[in-house]
């Protein structure tokens, strides 16, 4: 590694998932070896099926993979005596999530729903309410505090997702197509949000999208087919304004 | 934040529905060991209301209760002699079937001398009988008033007092006669053959018969000593207070004693049955959102939490629900009902137990989810 980078936020060495066995088995991620820097927007590309969401579940500690070794923010996950309980830890601390459905729990309000990490973090209940505050209202989703998720829209419930998952500052974002369900506009003051955590907090963004118009706001781009990563490279800028 | 509140909140309609089922349920399961425990209060306040110590029946008879048994009424003045005893009586039981407002009215007769033991212990309205015929104290639940007339075998007497709460082991109110009205009672309605019997037996006079003599011993005294010097006549038993107590909780009740404490006791499992498959469908019905909470970084004791809070406030409530329905209605039953703090906190105690360990099959459950399980759509 070479001396002048940084260290990086995540960093997988040949990891390996599959599902099932015999005919059924299916090769989910075959070798994956990635590294994330501290202060990085990079975007997994790929077909449907090539691994995406599982490589995001590896990296976010909710799916153990067969093979392979990982690191977070200079710990490493799957080493020796390993614990259910560390996952969780690292999942609390380092990890924000925000995925393609919203995952809200349906019976606490929008502003519950964000303040609930900040409790689970051990912020007081006045600083997790300025907290949540803010970042409802940052995403534009503070007049809608009291809401249940039922009664949101989708756009507004992926939202509330993401100010969820920026609640603890973690600094490694995931984000699996985090800007399906919103129109190009609030995509883009998505995406220059997470551009501006990453920047801010010296985080690393790692999001699955299918969506072009948001590859600007990539500053790297990983391949994935099959399973396979193919080399990193600077998003090709194409049909988009 | 509390998450059980929270949670219960966000869906109070279907949580306070599943507690009003639990609570009917718990409230039949409360019921059913007051009428267990009536049932045997009820056997037990014919023999204690005339507060002996020492009963005085034929021999070889387990009377006047479990068996019959029939001795000369002068066989209290005998027993007056012994030596310790302090106060008798001589009373006579019988089952009677009166017609009162076209209505047919089960009753239990008792006949004592109205100043000597064997009367009603507490007039609750009116008075104690004081001519020595055709007056009758009643137990409130027949249903009688004071000034009714109530036609018993030849003669029509007058209810002039009342009590509350005096039934027979089989759940038939008291009333109670003079013991003159009673023998003669007794004699009208045996059947023509016991009748003649009676009448040509040298020993037993045709209308001095009562059924048991009951005497007080005094404090210093074993009653037990009593009962032995009462082995001198051999046509007598005797047996003390305890003992008749326990004929009658042992055998005269005891089937029906068993049969409801049997139904009591598998009342209960059902309950802690269907207590646990609550509390586990409760827990089903949250994997999501239970996976939601992993995802986010929930540690077990949060789940643990949510699990254990909501199905002891379901336990509470359905039981204090339960509790406040059964005290409310238990006056309307036929028979008595007697809730006893102690079985109220025993079952409560138990309904606790049973939602910990529900619980528990529901946090192995809960805490073998998949954080992942939140994400599939
Ligand atoms: N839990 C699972 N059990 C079995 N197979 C699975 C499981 N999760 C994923 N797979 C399989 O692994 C492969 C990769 O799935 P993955 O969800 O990572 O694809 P993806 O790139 O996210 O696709 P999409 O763009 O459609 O979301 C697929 O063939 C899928 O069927
Ligand atoms: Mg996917």
């Amino acid at each position: 590694m070479g001396s002048d980078k940084p260290q990086p936020l995540v960093e997988t060495r040949t990891i390996s998932k599959r599902f099932g066995e015999g005919d059924a088995r299916v090769d989910a991620l075959r070798e994956v070896s990635l590294a994330v820097y501290p202060g990085e927007v990079v975007g997994l590309l790929g077909p449907s099926g090539s691994g995406k969401t599982t490589l995001l579940n590896v990296i976010g500690c909710i799916v153990e993979p067969n093979a392979g070794w990982m690191s977070l923010d200079g710990e490493v996950v799957y080493d020796e005596g390993w614990r259910r309980s560390d996952l969780r830890r690292l999942r609390l601390e380092k990890i924000g999530f925000i995925f393609q459905f919203h995952n809200l729990l349906p019976f606490l309000n929008c502003f519950d729903n964000v303040a609930i990490v900040l409790n689970l973090a051990g912020f007081t209940p006045l600083a997790a309410r300025q907290r949540a505050i803010e970042l409802l209202e940052y995403l534009e989703v503070g007049h809608r505090k009291d809401a249940f998720p039922a009664q949101l829209s989708g756009g507004e419930a992926q939202r509330v997702a993401i100010a969820r998952a920026l609640a603890n500052r973690p600094r490694i974002i995931l984000a699996d197509e985090p800007t399906a369900a919103l129109d190009s506009e609030r995509a883009g003051i998505v995406m220059d949000l997470l551009r501006k955590v990453a920047a801010e907090q010296h985080a690393a963004v790692l999001a699955v999208t299918h969506d072009d118009k948001i590859y600007d706001r990539l500053d790297r781009v990983f391949d994935l087919r099959d399973g396979r990563l193919g080399e990193d490279h600077e998003p090709k800028v194409g049909g988009m304004t | 934040m509390n998450l059980a509140f929270r949670d219960i909140r966000h869906s109070l309609g279907r949580f306070l529905l599943t507690c009003f089922g639990l609570s009917l349920l718990l409230g039949v399961v409360l019921s059913m060991i007051g009428i267990y425990r009536g049932l045997v209060e009820d056997a037990l306040t014919l023999a204690r209301s005339p507060q002996a110590d020492i009963w005085v029946v034929e021999s070889g008879s387990r009377g006047p209760f479990a068996e019959s048994s029939r001795i000369p009424g002068d066989t209290r003045e005998a027993i007056a002699r012994l030596h310790g005893i302090t106060a008798t009586g001589a009373v006579t039981y019988q089952s009677v079937e009166a017609r009162h407002g076209g209505k047919a009215l089960r009753l239990y007769v008792v006949g004592y001398e109205p100043d000597r033991l064997g009367g009603p212990r507490q007039i609750v309205a009116g008075r104690t009988i004081a001519r020595s015929h055709y007056e009758m104290v009643a137990d409130a639940r027949t249903k009688l008033s004071l000034g009714d007339q109530v036609p018993l075998g030849r003669n029509t007497f007058t209810v002039v007092g009342l009590t509350e709460n005096q039934v027979a082991s089989g759940g038939d109110p008291l009333v109670y006669l003079s013991l003159r009205d009673s023998q003669e009672l007794q004699f009208e309605l045996a059947p023509p053959a016991a009748r003649r019997a009676m009448a040509g037996n040298g020993v037993i006079s045709t209308t001095d018969t009562v059924n048991a003599i009951i005497a007080r011993v005094s404090p210093n005294v074993q009653p037990a000593t009593v009962t032995a010097a009462t082995q001198r006549w051999k046509h007598l038993a005797a047996m003390t207070q305890i003992e008749q107590e326990n004929i009658l909780t042992r055998s005269v009740v005891e089937r029906a004693r068993k049969q409801i404490g049997l139904f009591t006791a598998i009342l209960l499992t059902v309950s802690a049955v269907i207590i646990a498959l609550i509390i586990y469908t409760m827990t089903m019905d949250k994997l999501r959102e239970i996976a939601t909470l992993k995802l986010i970084g929930a540690p077990d004791r949060t789940i643990i939490g949510l699990i254990v809070q909501q199905a002891l406030a379901m336990g509470v409530i359905g039981f204090a629900f339960g509790a406040l329905l059964i005290t409310a209605i238990k006056d309307y039953f036929p028979r008595r009902v007697i809730l006893q703090p102690g079985d109220g906190v025993a079952l409560a105690a138990a309904v606790i137990i049973v939602c910990v360990l529900a619980s528990a099959l529901g946090v192995r459950l809960a805490l073998k989810v998949d954080p992942g399980e939140a994400l599939k759509g």
